[in-house]
């Protein structure tokens, strides 16, 4: 193998303290490299649960930044802090209260009609999507589109942190969401038919006869069926 | 700032400067049967008996598990009999689901659809609601709606992938119901990928149909949305941050009647007391077994064995794992994650630290997964930036044979994860090493989810669904079946939790069923501070652990 690379090593600054770690690492691994425990603000540590929001600043630049835990490198004189979670009120409908169309949205989220258009949400969305123009959209009352923009939405909830109209994004988002999923994608007939197939009890039979079968028979069908690309009559349903 | 280095930019220029020879040579061949056999005996961790041992105690004495499985059956409970006061029940329920991934909140929902007043159901959940493996899976579940498909074929290919090891009787119920649970989570408002109007379904490796459904890249982030949005719409009961640590027994007939848990910030123990349990705890990946880094949740630390062991609970598989061949091995940020069996399918090739291919890239997942950690181990690997082993994956080579824009349109997923660290795939190719995925094996159970004590009768009182589980996919998984599994047994545990609770009225709680376990721990005199389950990995810098005195 080829010879180590030698370990850098930078200083972060968390809750004011400063700890040297290795660079490289994000600032999740980094946090547990320099002593802490994670209980509160981990969960799938690949970037797909939003719940290590994490907001931080650079030396020399005033600007706060937002991120994951989970998948923002440390860099050198970084300043950390962790928002474990964003307490928004979120309303959770039963899905037969659910109604498609965008008043319903306004009627439960009224502050989407005060969106500004400034454009701070996207800017701070970790997942690069643009929830200003999906809060426009159901402004225009095309939740479809909505949805569309907002089905990587992983509710890391910093866009609502940014929002001067404090609209409750990942909420919002979620509820589009589960409103075009109920009303508006067209139902698939092959799936109901083999319901119904399966439900007459056609391939009972064919269980019957693999159940009583041991590996050794098993295996002989599976060889015979790469083989072929049929199964033994029995079993042809 | 991200990126490669530069000592790491050295590396691939090795690749660079072979890549036009390898254009043009032959690929490896493909191996014999008995030189794959050869190649995983040598190198791949199921078949290293050093990684392995016997259970010293228990239900299941002698069965041989992996020695980090076995450390942590045979473990001190967290809690001991006389540590804790069981006159005192802070939460009383119907059912307790211990678990919030696809297997719990599926048995939550049946539960309520069977009957049972959803403030008489608790889910406790280590973390937060959905925090979970099932949150991660992308590629897509299997079920056999298609024309030309059928549930026998979905039975046979699934048998067959797991070399004739599984329970036939459980795959039937997995092939059979599989079709349902697509139709039902498209009635709860999953949107599935379509094309026109029918949902779209993908090929994947040892299914001879294309029977995989998947919801564009985020399968998992969308199931679980709709599924996390139901239960809580419903009202069933949810308590956050807290794991269990110990289930609860009735003295006199050893069934299972609730269980202690653990409040994370407070510390505190809570006792809920029930009348059936269902176990749905998942998989085990953040025990990193064998030094393997892993695509788990960081909650996977194989709870739920540690818990159904001690009252009685047989197992099943657990000397097997299963090691995704190409994980990523830097940026050390999604280190672990998945690379998609695609990405090599559409030509990437594998590369020692010499621009050298050492395996034809489709053998099975095991052959490749092997050949990777030959490389590694014989001295041909490459060193990462933060120390470990990889071997290249040649991923702009596929644009050089597939044309520009291959990627983009192939991997995008990949593409985006590897840009958010600054590493263009289009132009530099990837680091990878095997990665530690699924939990084969686990708790035994019968069609209905009844966990099973090695003898075959069921324990009261207990359910068990998901990753957790052993004998739906044998010594091996198919892609795509597992979370078939986990709905089609979370939803089979709902409904029969619901049938047995009307069955209970007393329900006693105890903590009897440790006194013959501790006597056992005793007399291997396993130390004290070997304690069980693991809840969180323990990810603390050796510096900082060295000093660290516990108040
Ligand atoms: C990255 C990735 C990709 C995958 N891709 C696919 C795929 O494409 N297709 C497929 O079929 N399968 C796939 N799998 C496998 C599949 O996702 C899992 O096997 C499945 O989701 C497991 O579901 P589960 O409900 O059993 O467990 P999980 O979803 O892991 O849920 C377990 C739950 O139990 C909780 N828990 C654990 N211990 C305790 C405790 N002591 N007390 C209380 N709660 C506890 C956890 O916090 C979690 O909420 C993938 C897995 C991963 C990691
Ligand atoms: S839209 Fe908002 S809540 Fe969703 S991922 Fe982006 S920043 Fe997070
Ligand atoms: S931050 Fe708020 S106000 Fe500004 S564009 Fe986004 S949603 Fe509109
Ligand atoms: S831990 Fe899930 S997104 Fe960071």
């Amino acid at each position: 193998m080829s010879q180590a690379p030698l370990r850098r090593y930078i200083t972060i600054f968390f809750n004011g303290e400063a700890y040297s770690v290795p660079h490289g690492l994000t600032i999740m691994k980094a946090l547990e490299y320099a002593g802490f425990r994670f209980t509160r603000g981990s969960g799938c540590r690949g970037g797909f649960c939003g719940a290590c929001p994490v907001v931080y600043r650079l030396p020399g630049d005033y600007k706060i930044r937002v991120g994951l835990a989970c998948q923002t490198p440390v860099e050198d004189g970084m300043y950390i802090s962790l928002i474990p979670y964003v307490p928004l009120v979120e309303y959770v409908p039963r899905r037969e209260e659910l109604k498609p169309d965008a008043g319903y949205v306004l009627k439960l989220y009224p502050e989407i009609s005060r969106c500004v258009s400034c454009n701070a949400c996207s800017k701070a969305c970790p997942q690069g999507l643009s929830p200003m123009d999906a809060i426009q959209a159901i402004l225009r009352g095309d939740l479809r589109k909505a949805a569309e923009l907002t089905f990587d939405c992983i509710a890391c909830g910093l866009c609502s942190l940014r929002c001067p109209a404090e609209i409750r994004h990942p909420a919002v988002f979620r509820l589009v969401g589960r409103i075009v999923g109920v009303y508006y994608m067209p139902r698939s007939r092959s799936v109901e038919q083999r319901v119904k197939e399966i439900e007459s009890g056609r391939f009972n039979n064919a269980f019957a006869k693999l159940l009583s079968m041991d590996p050794g028979s098993l295996r002989k069908i599976y060889d015979e069926y790469l083989k072929t690309g049929r199964l033994p009559g029995d079993l042809e349903v | 700032m991200s990126g490669y280095p530069p000592e790491v930019r050295k590396l691939i220029q090795v690749v660079e400067d072979t890549r036009r020879d390898r254009l043009k040579a032959p690929a490896p061949r493909r191996l014999t049967l008995e030189e794959r056999e050869n190649l995983v005996k040598a190198w791949h961790p199921d078949y290293k008996p050093e990684l392995k041992r016997p259970l010293r105690i228990g239900v299941s004495k002698g069965l041989v598990v992996y020695s980090v499985i076995a450390d942590i059956l045979e473990s001190w409970p967290i809690v001991k009999p006389g540590d804790v006061d069981l006159t005192n029940v802070d939460y009383d329920a119907d059912v307790l689901i211990i678990g919030s991934g696809g297997a719990g909140l599926a048995a939550a929902w049946w539960a309520v659809r069977s009957g049972l007043d959803p403030s008489r159901i608790i889910i406790a959940t280590k973390l937060r609601l959905g925090d979970s493996n099932t949150i991660k899976y992308q590629s897509g579940t299997q079920a056999a709606t298609g024309p030309d498909d059928n549930p026998i074929i979905h039975f046979l290919d699934t048998i067959a992938g797991a070399h004739f090891t599984n329970n036939p009787k459980l795959v039937k119920v997995l092939a059979e119901e599989a079709p349902f649970i697509i139709r039902w989570l498209e009635d709860l408002g999953v949107r599935w990928s379509r094309v026109g109007d029918d949902l779209e379904r993908l090929p994947g490796g040892g299914a001879t149909r294309a029977r995989l459904h998947c919801s564009g890249d985020y399968t998992g982030l969308e199931v679980m949305r709709v599924l996390k949005d139901e239960v809580r719409s419903l009202g069933v009961q949810i308590l956050e941050f807290h794991p269990a640590v110990e289930l609860l027994t009735n003295p006199s007939t050893g069934g299972v009647s609730g269980a202690i848990l653990y409040n994370l910030d407070t510390k505190e123990y809570k006792i809920a007391r029930s009348k059936v349990v269902v176990l749905a705890t998942g998989g085990l990946g953040r025990l990193h077994i064998a030094g393997f880094p892993t695509t788990n949740h960081y909650g996977a630390t194989g709870d739920g064995l540690v818990l159904a062991y001690r009252v009685g609970a047989g197992l099943v598989d657990l000397d097997t794992l299963q090691y995704h061949p190409t994980g990523v091995a830097w940026p050390e940020a999604i280190l672990g994650e998945l690379i998609p069996e695609k990405t090599r399918s559409i030509g990437g090739q594998l590369l020692n630290v010499k621009g050298e291919r050492f395996i034809y890239e489709l053998e099975p997942r095991d052959v490749v997964a092997s050949a990777i950690i030959r490389e590694c181990v014989e001295g041909r690997g490459v060193l990462t930036p933060t120390g470990t082993c990889g071997v290249w994956l040649d991923t702009p080579l596929i644009e050089v044979l597939k044309g520009p824009g291959t990627i983009k349109r192939e991997i995008p997923a990949l593409y985006r994860m590897f840009m958010r660290h600054g590493i263009d795939i289009t132009q530099e190719p990837i680091l990878t090493y095997p990665t530690l995925h699924y939990q084969n094996g686990g708790v035994l159970i019968d069609e209905w989810t009844h966990v099973l004590r090695p003898s075959g009768e069921a324990i009261p009182g207990l359910l068990a669904a998901g990753e957790v589980t052993g004998g739906i996919h044998g010594r091996n998984r198919l892609v795509g079946n597992s979370t078939a599994d986990i709905f089609v047994f979370g939803r089979r545990a709902g409904i029969e939790a619901a049938k047995l609770t009307r069955e209970t009225t007393v329900i006693e709680i105890s903590l009897k069923h440790l006194e013959s376990f501790i006597a056992d721990l005793k007399s291997i005199g396993v130390p004290e501070k070997r304690k069980a389950p693991i809840l969180l990995p323990d990810y603390r810098g050796e510096a900082v652990l060295k000093r660290i005195i516990e108040l």
